[in-house]
């Protein structure tokens, strides 16, 4: 099939136009992390500033592989004088997702997969749910377009726009779990118990995306409802319901795409204030933790897998834009 | 309080070209009938007005925070000696508000409350211990008996301080009416009653109204704050009110330096982009997407981390405390401008390709006007209301962004007040026994208000210069909309996607 062959050989050809882009990342983490501060520096910060020895900042470079030259070993033979170094063990492994080890002397990689399902378990159904829900109230205000209805459904848009994701986690927590005792506050558990631990953080994150998702929603709907396709539908006697929910959504699907498929691969990563929150033992809270105990290699990990994940995202896109709309043409 | 040194730090350097730049476009719009429509247009939007109104406020406030001073030290003696400044450093937010930042208690007491949040073991005098509520050092102090007065006291000041805000929006209606008399040569009372009809050019009536909430509420709060913690007192007995205040200029800091610092950038690299395409095309949008696709938060978190890191081991320049925070609410704009930089460098260069291509470009290319010049007198002026309506629309998610930041511990120093820096302070008070709910209650609503005006005056300012946007139904009173659809008229937005509609950020 020529059209099967065609997406195989775009996919093929994004995936080699995002190596440039991921040695891109490496060399500004790279130079984030070795260059900007050199690991003396790091050292003398994690061990406390002032009160700091020669003997100890060898001793925590030695431990975490630091002490090598950071790009040329002239001191090593052949092809050792570049892979004896700090960019070669560090930055250039990461593509073989070797990601070192975090401060407390575990594998990243191992922590990586391990806390990969806690995350996808919280950040998955908030993003369905927060989709479905969203979109379903982007439609009914245009479908009451013009009148209170959908002005006061903007005005709440607007005004939950403004409320601090943090206040959404406060709030909720303290509502449901210490008024009204419905669900534990916090904390995670496996298999169906985890249900009752992920109700509260699903609800809240669909909550706290909703002003701004279904207003920018509600305007794509909007825009679509100007097209003649949508005269000629109401035209052949279509009630406005099946209008909307048929064929202006249908159309509106390409930006909403572009939008939400981007961050599926993302999802992988978790939230990190919701995970810190309710303490659910994912991704993010990883990250919190690294940034907090300053764990330099795990934030690195992370960065990199991020950007990783975000250039499958924009792949992932592009493809689905051909599933939804035929006349796309990927070249 | 007799002698002081100014001081000028790094924010406030670029807060003052922030207002030297903002007086300057104001200025030149105001000598230019085709800038100056868009404008009227904001004029015309009521809630934009009151969104306005309101965020005037807000920058009174933060400017008042942004001009800072060492005060002189007192040394006795020697008077032929050195005058010696505080290592404090002042602003002259604080130097008003001095009773509010001195006035500090033990630890938590409620708002309006004279006495402690928690009981300690106090000696009677008679030698007896007892377990109470100790009374607060200031708050509430001058009543005899808190049980019973306490309610007609605060009930008699906010009184008075209502009245005289009252007093003050009389006068500065009377001097709006004076002004718009004066500028429309027509009468006073005349001017007045247009006024009340919302038949002026610009909606002063809705700022009237929106002042008339706010100037006896702030006379209120001020009398009150004078002897009473009138939003309670933190766990280290500091003044919430008066955090909450300070809070607010690091707030608009972020949202507007930010813009700044990464203007000249995205501009720059944006327009280029588009007008030279080829190679400067390819480089740039190799840059641009390279930066985006790391994950914003993870590139904020790993900057601030690396730059906590050079701060730490380099003590020795900074003088003062406040100067090394400082510091760290630069460069936190500068990484959240490199961070948001993208976006905006994207819809330049589109924006930039369609023009280029314009008749007019054409023209001047055709009489041998230099590639620099071109992109100065003729893609600039018209690539400047996106710039215009990103900055407007980045100001509230930037708001918002700094109080998770600061959460994560990768925001602003935690000795800044900031309103992340209060809700990672107070986060566990809910949990608390009693609870200890008015710190976060007041981050709630000083930021609420913040982003919600900064929200609704975007809106303004984006349907006001969006060329190909026209009112959507939401921003016109229900009544009209739907007067409008009787007349067969729906309205709607435009067919083409707007260029400054963004997706909301994941």
């Amino acid at each position: 099939m020529p059209g099967r062959m065609a997406l195989l050989n775009y996919v093929i050809r994004r995936v080699l136009y995002a190596i440039p882009i991921l040695v891109g990342v490496n060399l500004i983490t790279f130079a984030l992390f070795f260059v900007v501060n050199s690991p003396d520096d790091m050292a003398r910060m994690q061990l406390g500033v002032k009160y700091v020895t020669p003997e100890a900042i060898d001793k925590w470079k030695a431990e975490r592989g630091y002490d090598k030259p950071l790009v040329f070993n002239a001191a090593a033979d052949g092809v050792a004088r570049l892979t004896q170094t700090i960019f070669f063990e560090k930055s250039v492994a990461m593509f073989a997702f070797d990601f070192g080890r975090a401060d407390d002397g575990r594998d990243i990689a191992h922590e990586i997969r391990m806390r990969m399902l806690p995350s996808l378990a919280i950040a998955l159904p908030v993003f369905l749910l927060g989709l479905a829900t969203h979109i379903v109230f982007a439609l009914t205000m245009v479908l009451f377009r013009a009148t209170y209805v959908d002005f006061w459904g903007v005005v709440l848009c607007v005004a939950l726009m403004s409320v601090s994701s943090l206040f959404y986690i406060i709030g909720g927590q303290f509502l449901v779990s210490k008024l009204w005792h419905l669900v534990p506050i916090s904390g995670y558990g496996d298999g169906p118990d985890a249900v009752r631990f992920l109700i509260l953080p699903v609800v809240i994150g669909v909550l706290s995306g909703a002003g701004a998702s279904t207003r920018w929603y509600r305007t794509l709907f909007l825009e679509e409802m100007g097209r003649d396709y949508v005269r000629t539908a109401r035209a052949k006697g279509l009630p406005e319901r099946l209008v909307l929910f048929r064929h202006v959504l249908g159309n509106a699907m390409i930006p909403i795409l572009t939008g939400t498929v981007v961050v599926i691969p993302l999802l992988f990563l978790g939230s990190l204030i919701a995970e810190s929150f309710f303490g659910i033992p994912g991704l993010g809270s990883y990250t919190i933790d690294a940034i907090n105990s300053q764990d330099f290699a795990v934030v690195r990990a992370m960065v990199f897998l991020g950007s990783l994940l975000y250039i499958v995202g924009l792949i992932l896109t592009d493809v689905s834009y051909t599933l939804v709309d035929p006349r796309v043409r990927l070249e | 309080m007799t002698s002081f040194k100014p001081v000028v730090l790094w924010t406030d350097a670029f807060v003052y070209l922030l207002l030297v730049v903002v007086f300057a476009f104001a200025w030149h719009v105001r000598r230019n009938e085709r800038l100056l429509a868009p404008w009227r247009r904001v004029g015309r939007s009521a809630s934009g007005m009151a969104a306005l109104t309101v965020l005037g406020c807000f920058i009174v406030v933060g400017l008042l925070d942004t001009v800072h001073l060492r005060p002189a030290v007192e040394h006795g003696g020697d008077a032929g000696g050195e005058q010696a400044y505080s290592v404090e450093v002042l602003s002259l937010l604080d130097v008003l508000a001095t009773p509010l930042r001195t006035r500090v208690e033990k630890t938590y007491s409620a708002p309006f409350s004279a006495f402690l949040y928690a009981r300690e073991t106090v000696e009677l005098p008679d030698g007896h211990q007892i377990r109470t509520f100790p009374r607060l050092q200031f708050g509430g102090a001058h009543l005899q008996d808190p049980d019973s007065e306490l309610v007609a006291d605060v009930a008699g000041r906010a009184a008075a301080g209502a009245g005289l805000g009252l007093l003050a929006w009389g006068m500065a209606v009377v001097a709006l009416g004076g002004w718009l008399a004066r500028r429309g040569a027509r009468g006073w009372r005349e001017t007045l009653a247009a006024i009340r009809r919302g038949a002026t050019p610009v909606q002063w009536n809705v700022v009237c109204i929106t002042l008339a909430c706010i100037l006896p509420l702030c006379g209120a709060a001020l009398a009150l704050a004078d002897s009473y913690h009138i939003l309670g007192t933190d766990k280290v007995g500091q003044d919430v009110f008066y955090q909450s205040l300070k809070s607010i200029r690091t707030g608009l800091v972020i949202g507007t330096l930010t813009t700044l610092m990464m203007l000249p950038f995205a501009l720059l690299l944006g327009i280029m982009a588009g007008y030279f395409r080829g190679w400067v095309d390819d480089v740039i949008q190799y840059l641009y997407t390279t930066l985006s696709s790391i994950p914003s938060v993870l590139l904020i978190a790993a900057t601030v981390l690396m730059m906590q890191v050079y701060i730490e081991t380099r003590p020795e320049w900074f003088d003062t405390a406040a100067a090394r925070a400082d510091l760290r609410l630069l460069f936190l704009c500068v990484i959240l401008g490199v961070t948001s930089w993208s976006g905006l460098c994207r819809l330049l260069r589109g924006e930039t390709l369609k023009l280029r291509e314009m008749e007019y470009i054409q023209a001047a290319h055709a009489f041998g006007v230099s590639h620099w010049r071109i992109i100065g007198r003729h893609i600039l002026p018209n690539v400047m209301h996106i710039v215009l309506i990103a900055t407007v629309m980045d100001f509230s998610g930037l708001v918002l962004a700094e109080a998770v930041l600061s959460y994560v511990g990768v925001g602003v120093d935690p000795s800044m007040i900031s309103f992340g820096t209060m809700i990672n302070a107070a986060r566990l008070e809910m949990a608390r026994e009693p609870m200890v709910w008015w710190t976060l209650l007041a981050a709630f609503g000083f930021m609420f208000a913040l982003v919600l005006s900064a929200n609704l005056f975007a809106d303004a300012v984006q349907h006001a210069f969006d060329p190909r946007k026209k009112m959507l139904s939401a921003t016109m009173p229900p009544r009209h909309a739907r007067a409008a659809r009787r007349a067969g008229r729906q309205p709607q937005a435009s067919s083409s996607a707007s260029v400054t509609e963004r997706a909301p950020r994941p």
